[in-house]
C-alpha cells in the first residue's frame, strides 16, 4: 500500500462539516483550478516550500544540505528540485522558518492516534473527521478504504471533502463507512471547466449522480469566483443539473472567492493565474442564494 | 465613554462610579488610631479590634448617593479607599508614589500627608503587621522574597479569601448575638484551658454585632432625614423604603429581595472595613441566596424582573465604587489592579445536588452584560446538569470580548473540595473566589499565602544555587549546569531546590499566620463564618470549619518548555552542549541564533497535546503538589496548591534572565496553566488537551486563558463552538477557562491611543481589567497571547 502524503492535520476545524472536527489535508489533486488557495496540495510528492520574504540569505541551509542541492540565485536560496529529496534538514537549521517540508506520511495506526486525540471534542459537538485535500479520493484507495473502515468502526463521524474527479470505484469502496460527502461543483459548461480546472467535468458530474443514487448524504460546496461562474446562466445550469438528475442535497455552502492563497504560489516558485479574480458582492451572493431557494433548496449558507 | 445601565438612575450611578478617580480616604486610619490609643492594653486583643471597629462605625461619615437604592460606602463617596495602618503603615514616600504613579494611582492631598506624618506614622510605624512580619522573617526568607522566588500575600493585606454563604439571609445580627451569648454560656472554665481566650473572642464578636447594627441605624436615620427634605415624591418614597430596610437589616434577617441585597452590602462593608482581606468579600452563590426572596416577592406582587434587575445593577455599582486598597512594592506588582476580586458564582448546583440555575441566575447574566463593570467579577459555574441555554447565554456575553463571565467547572470544584476533606453539602455550596480559587463558601478560611516562581528555581538550579540576578546564593549547591550528566540528574536537582524554597516559604507562612492570629483577629468576619461562634475561635485563628493555606505555582508553561528544551536538545538530539546553552542564556541569546532557533522553534512544547512536553509538565506539577500539599499549617488545616498568577507572571519574569525555552530576559513567564506565549500552534483543542493532563482535581484551582478573534466566535455556530469547548474541557476535569475575544489590531490601537479606548476591558488573569491601566509589559503580553483561530 502506498502511504499518501499529508500536508496538515488541522484541529478545531469548524468549517468542514458539522461540529468540531479534525481535517486531514492529503497532498495531490488531478485538477489545477486557477484560484486554488492550496497550490501546495496539487502535487502528490512531498515538496520543499521556500518563503523568500522570511529568508535573510544567511546561507546556513546551503551549508547543511546533505545533498548539496541548495544554491544561491539572486540572493534567494533555492533547492535544486532534482537533488532535493525533501529530507527536511535545511528546515531544522533555518533560523527564520523560511523553509518547510510539505507532505508527510503516516501509518494508519498513527494517523488514527492523532485523530483520536480530539475525540472528546467530536463527541461534545457532534463533530468528527474530515478527509480533504488536495484530493483525498485520488490517494491510495487501499489506504483510504482501510482508514475510513477503521475510523467508522471506532465510531467517528467521517466527512469526505472531494472535487469529484476520481474513479467511481474509489467512492464505491468507502461508501459504507462515510457519513457525509462535501462535494464541490464549479461549472457545468465542460469547455470552461477544462480551461479553468485543467479537466472537463464529465467524471465529476457522473460521480455525483452515482453517489446520490447510492443514497449518500451530500453537502454541496460551490466556490463562487467572478468572472468564472457567477453569471445567472452558470448558476441556473447547476440548479438544472441537480434538479434534472434528481440529486438530493442536504446542505449547500456558497463559498465566495478569497485570495489568501496567492502568496503560496511564490513559495512554490509558481505563477498565480487568478490575479484578476474577484469575490462576488454581498448583493450578488444573496441573489445567488435566492436562486437556490427559489429552486426549492434548503439549508443554504454563505461561507463555510 | 459608553453609557450603560437599564435606566437613567443606573446610568447616572454608573457614570459617577466610573468617572470618579480613586483617592485615599484617611478617615479610617484616623479613627482607628484614636480607638487604639483609647483601648490598647486595657482590653484583650480581640475586644480591642472589635471596639475599634465599633468606634469607626459610630463615627465614620455616611453617604447616600443621589438615586441609589442600596446604601453604604466605605468613605464619604465612591472611589474612596481607606487605609489599614495596623497592617501596613505607608511611608510618606509610599503615598507620594500612590499619587504620582501612572497606573493604579490614588489621589493623596497635603492634609492626608500631614495626618500621615503627624499622627499615623508615629503610632503605627513599629506596630504594623508588616513591620512585625519583616522583623520575624529569617535572612534567607528575606533574600528569597526580595529576589522574586516567592511573594507574600499578608504583608500588606489581611488573610483571604472570604466568601459569604446563605447564613446572613437566614439570621440577623441580633440573632447572632444570641448565638454568641449561648456559646459564652456554654464555656467550661473548669475543664477548658482555652475558655478565657474563647470568652474574649466571643465578647469581641458580640461587640462587632453592635457595630454593624449601629451602621444600619445610622443609615436609617440619614435616609429619613433626607426623605423629609426631599421634594420629589418618588425619591421621597424610595428614601423612606431605604430607611425601613435599614431598620430591618442588619439587625434582623431580611424579609424582601431588596432587603436581602442591602443585608449583603452591609456585611460586605463590615468585612472590608474591619480588615482589607484579599479578594474583599464575595456574595458567593448570590443567585441561590436571593432566589427565595425573589420568588416570594414576585408572588406577593411587590417585585417584577425589571425591579429585580435594577436592584442588582445598583449592587453592581456599589462593588465598583470600592477600589482595592492601595498597594505598594511587590504586592502592587503581583496584583496591579483596582479590582478587589469580589467574585460572584452564578449557576452551579444546589446543596442537595440539583441544577442550581434559577430566574435570578439569568437576571445576573443580564446585569453583568448591561453593566460591563470591572467589579464585581461576574462568573458562571457550569455543571453537567446546567442547561445549555444558560451556558450559551453566558458564552454570548463572554464573546463580547471583555473577559466576563469566566467559566468554572462545578463538578471539578466539588471533587476538589471533597478531595480536601469537605462534606458533600459544603462542597456543593462552594465555588471559586478571587481569580479561580476553590473554597467552601462560608465555612472555610482558605488563605492564599503567595506566588511561587517555578521557572526561576530552574535558573537557580542551573547556577549551582546562585541567583545571577540578585547575585546571592539562595539555593542549595548541587552542581553547575555542566555537571548534570543526564536529564534525570538535572531534574533531581531541580526537585531538591523546589523543596528547599518551599520549606523557606512555609516556615515563613507559619510565623506570619501566627502573627495574624495573635495581633489581628477579625471578630466581625468570624460571626458570619461557620463554625467560629461554636468553637469560640477567630477566623484568623482556626475558627472556621476548614482552614487551608495555599501557595500558588506560577510559570508552568515556561518551566515545562525550558526543561523540554534541555532534555530534547542537550541530552537527546545533542544539538548543543549545556555549556553552550548557558552561554546563550547569559547573553540573552544575542549571538546565539542557532541555539535560539532550536529551543524556540524546533522543540516540543506544552500546549500542543504532545506527550513529550506534557509529561514534563505533569512531572513538575506532581512534584510541586507533593512538596506542598498536605503539610500542616498553624490553624489546624493543611497546605494545598493552585496554579494562577494574577499579574505576578510579569513580575516573576522581570527578575529572571533568559530561560532555556527561548523566553528572553525580564520578559513575563507564562500565566496560569496557559502555554508559553506563541508555543501553542495547534489550536484551542490541543491547548485544552495539554492543560487537562494536569490533575486539576488535586489543586485548589487552575487558570486557563484562551484568546479568540471576534470572527472565530461569530454567529450561532460560534456560540456552539464556545459552549462545546467549555463542555469538553470540563468533561476532562478542567477547572476554569476564560475567553478574551478581541482582535490584535484593536489592542495595538488601544495601546497607542489609550484615551480612545477608556472602556476597553480585557481578561488579565482570573479577572478583567481596563486595558489602559495595565503596564506596557502586560499590554504587550496580552497582545502576544496566541490568537487562536478557527481555520
Amino acid at each position: 500500500m502506498n502511504f499518501p502524503n499529508i500536508i496538515n492535520i488541522q484541529k478545531f476545524s469548524v468549517h468542514d462539516g458539522d461540529g468540531i472536527r479534525t481535517t486531514i489535508f492529503f497532498k495531490g489533486c488531478a485538477l489545477n483550478c486557477w484560484w486554488c488557495h492550496n497550490p501546495e496540495s496539487q502535487n502528490f510528492a512531498p515538496e520543499l516550500l521556500y518563503n523568500a520574504e522570511r529568508c535573510t540569505s544567511c546561507g546556513r541551509c546551503a551549508e547543511i544540505c546533505p545533498q548539496h542541492g541548495i544554491k544561491e540565485v539572486n540572493g534567494q536560496f533555492l533547492a535544486d528540485r532534482t537533488k532535493c529529496d525533501a529530507c527536511g534538514t535545511c528546515t531544522e537549521y533555518c533560523l527564520n522558518n523560511a523553509r518547510e517540508i510539505c507532505g508527510q506520511t503516516y501509518a494508519i495506526r498513527d494517523l488514527i492516534k492523532e485523530i483520536q486525540k480530539d475525540q472528546m471534542f467530536y463527541e461534545e459537538s457532534g463533530g468528527g473527521v474530515t478527509l480533504s485535500g488536495g484530493e483525498v479520493m485520488l490517494q491510495s484507495p487501499e489506504y483510504i478504504e482501510e482508514l475510513t473502515r477503521q475510523l467508522h468502526k471506532k465510531g467517528f463521524n467521517i466527512a469526505i471533502d472531494t472535487c469529484g474527479y476520481a474513479p467511481w470505484e474509489n467512492y464505491e469502496r468507502i461508501l459504507p463507512y462515510v457519513d457525509t460527502f462535501l462535494y464541490d461543483i464549479k461549472l457545468i459548461d465542460p469547455e470552461r471547466h477544462k480551461k479553468y480546472m485543467g479537466q472537463d467535468n464529465v467524471l465529476i458530474l457522473d460521480n455525483l449522480k452515482k453517489l446520490s443514487a447510492a443514497g449518500a448524504t451530500i453537502n454541496l460546496r460551490l466556490p463562487l469566483i467572478v468572472p468564472v461562474n457567477t453569471d445567472d446562466q452558470d448558476i441556473q445550469d447547476i440548479i438544472s443539473f441537480l434538479k434534472e438528475n434528481n440529486i438530493r442535497i442536504l446542505k449547500t455552502n456558497l463559498l465566495p472567492y478569497h485570495n489568501t492563497g496567492n502568496h503560496k504560489y511564490e513559495k512554490l516558485g509558481e505563477e498565480y493565474k487568478g490575479v484578476t479574480f474577484e469575490k462576488p458582492s454581498q448583493e450578488r451572493l444573496e441573489e445567488i442564494m435566492q436562486q437556490f431557494i427559489d429552486a426549492g433548496f434548503t439549508n443554504i449558507k454563505i461561507g463555510g | 465613554m459608553e453609557e450603560r445601565g437599564m435606566n437613567e438612575r443606573i446610568k447616572k450611578l454608573r457614570r459617577q462610579s466610573v468617572d470618579t478617580p480613586a483617592r485615599i480616604y484617611m478617615e479610617r486610619a484616623d479613627l482607628m488610631t484614636d480607638a487604639y490609643k483609647m483601648y490598647e492594653g486595657s482590653v484583650s486583643v480581640p475586644e480591642m479590634r472589635a471596639l475599634a471597629f465599633k468606634y469607626f462605625m459610630e463615627h465614620k461619615h455616611l453617604c447616600i448617593n443621589d438615586g441609589e437604592l442600596i446604601v453604604g460606602e466605605k468613605g464619604d463617596g465612591p472611589q474612596k479607599s481607606p487605609t489599614f495602618p495596623e497592617l501596613c503603615c505607608h511611608t510618606l514616600e509610599d503615598m507620594h508614589v500612590m499619587n504620582d504613579r501612572e497606573l493604579i494611582s490614588f489621589k493623596v492631598t497635603d492634609e492626608d500627608l500631614k495626618l500621615q506624618e503627624e499622627k499615623i506614622i508615629p503610632y503605627w510605624e513599629k506596630r504594623s503587621i508588616r513591620h512585625k512580619i519583616i522583623n520575624a522573617m529569617t535572612p534567607e526568607w528575606r533574600d528569597c522574597y526580595e529576589s522574586g522566588i516567592f511573594t507574600e500575600f499578608m504583608e500588606q493585606r489581611g488573610p483571604g479569601h472570604t466568601v459569604g454563604s446563605q447564613k446572613i439571609y437566614t439570621k440577623g445580627f441580633l440573632d447572632y448575638q444570641k448565638d454568641i451569648q449561648d456559646a459564652m454560656d456554654k464555656l467550661d472554665f473548669l475543664n477548658d484551658p482555652e475558655a478565657l481566650d474563647k470568652q474574649n473572642e466571643l465578647k469581641a464578636m458580640s461587640i462587632a454585632c453592635d457595630a454593624i447594627m449601629i451602621l444600619g441605624k445610622r443609615y436609617a436615620a440619614m435616609a429619613r432625614e433626607m426623605a423629609e427634605k426631599e421634594t420629589d415624591p418618588v425619591r421621597k418614597e424610595e428614601l423612606l423604603q431605604i430607611a425601613h430596610n435599614c431598620d430591618v437589616v442588619p439587625a434582623h434577617k431580611p424579609e424582601t429581595y431588596w432587603q436581602a441585597i442591602q443585608m449583603y452590602w452591609f456585611v460586605h462593608l463590615g468585612v472590608t472595613t474591619e480588615l482589607n482581606p484579599w479578594d474583599a468579600y464575595s456574595p458567593g452563590r448570590l443567585d441561590q441566596h436571593l432566589y427565595p426572596f425573589y420568588e416570594h416577592d414576585v408572588e406577593a406582587g411587590i417585585l417584577d424582573d425589571e425591579k429585580a434587575l435594577e436592584l442588582l445593577e445598583c449592587l453592581w455599582v456599589k462593588f465598583n465604587n470600592q477600589p482595592a486598597p492601595p498597594k505598594v512594592g511587590i504586592t502592587l506588582k503581583e496584583s496591579s489592579t483596582y479590582t478587589d476580586f469580589a467574585n460572584i458564582n452564578t449557576g452551579g448546583i444546589t446543596p442537595d445536588g440539583h441544577d442550581g440555575v434559577n430566574d435570578v441566575s439569568y437576571l445576573i447574566l443580564d446585569c453583568m452584560d448591561e453593566m460591563k463593570l470591572l467589579q464585581p467579577s461576574s462568573n458562571v459555574q457550569i455543571s453537567k446538569k446546567t442547561p445549555q441555554r444558560f451556558l450559551k447565554r453566558a458564552c454570548e456575553i463572554s464573546r463580547k470580548g471583555w473577559g466576563q463571565p469566566a467559566f468554572y467547572n462545578t463538578d471539578a470544584i466539588i471533587q476538589e473540595l471533597l478531595n480536601a476533606g469537605k462534606s458533600i453539602e459544603d462542597a456543593r455550596r462552594g465555588g471559586t473566589s478571587g481569580c479561580v480559587e476553590t473554597g467552601a463558601f462560608g465555612n472555610e478560611a482558605y488563605i492564599l499565602t503567595g506566588y511561587f516562581n517555578l521557572p526561576k528555581i530552574l535558573e537557580i538550579t542551573l547556577h549551582n544555587g546562585f541567583d545571577p540576578v540578585s547575585n546571592k546564593q539562595l539555593g542549595l549547591k548541587l552542581g553547575n549546569a555542566e555537571d548534570f550528566k543526564s536529564y534525570d540528574e538535572l531534574f533531581e536537582a531541580y526537585k531538591k531546590q523546589v523543596r528547599h524554597f518551599a520549606d523557606i516559604k512555609i516556615r515563613g507562612n507559619n510565623v506570619i499566620e501566627k502573627i495574624y492570629k495573635e495581633y489581628m483577629p477579625a471578630p466581625f468576619l468570624s460571626i458570619i463564618t461557620n463554625d467560629c461562634i461554636s468553637k469560640g475561635k477567630d477566623y484568623n485563628g482556626g475558627g472556621a470549619r476548614y482552614n487551608t493555606s495555599y501557595i500558588q505555582g506560577v510559570g508552568i508553561g515556561t518551566i515545562t518548555d525550558s526543561l523540554a528544551a534541555i532534555k530534547y536538545n542537550v541530552f537527546e538530539q545533542h544539538r548543543f552542549t549545556m555549556h553552550e546553552l548557558m552561554e546563550a542564556l547569559d547573553h540573552n541569546f544575542e549571538g546565539y541564533p542557532e541555539i535560539y532557533n532550536f529551543v524556540a522553534n524546533k522543540t516540543p512544547k506544552y500546549g500542543n497535546d504532545d506527550d513529550y512536553a506534557d509529561e514534563i509538565m505533569e512531572s513538575v506539577f506532581d512534584y510541586y503538589y507533593h512538596t506542598v500539599s498536605g503539610r500542616p499549617n498553624v490553624r489546624g488545616g493543611t497546605y494545598r496548591i493552585n496554579m494562577l498568577p494574577t499579574t505576578c507572571h510579569v513580575y516573576f519574569g522581570e527578575v529572571m534572565l533568559a530561560s532555556p525555552n527561548g523566553r528572553l530576559a525580564h520578559k513575563p513567564v507564562s500565566e496560569g496553566i496557559s502555554p508559553e506565549k506563541g508555543a501553542d500552534v495547534h489550536g484551542p483543542t490541543a491547548v485544552i488537551k495539554s492543560c487537562s493532563k494536569m490533575d486539576h482535581l488535586r489543586t485548589g484551582g487552575t487558570l486557563l486563558n484562551q484568546k479568540f478573534t471576534p470572527s472565530v466566535v461569530a454567529g450561532e455556530e460560534g456560540l456552539d463552538n464556545m459552549a462545546n469547548l467549555v463542555r469538553s474541557y470540563f468533561s476532562m476535569d478542567g477547572h476554569h477557562i476564560q475567553f478574551n475575544v478581541i482582535d490584535r489590531q484593536t489592542l495595538i490601537d488601544a495601546q497607542n491611543n489609550p484615551e480612545e479606548y477608556k472602556d476597553l476591558i480585557v481578561r488579565v488573569a482570573g479577572y478583567s481589567d481596563h486595558f489602559r491601566n495595565l503596564s506596557r509589559a502586560l499590554q504587550d503580553e496580552i497582545i502576544a497571547r496566541t490568537e487562536q483561530s478557527f481555520n
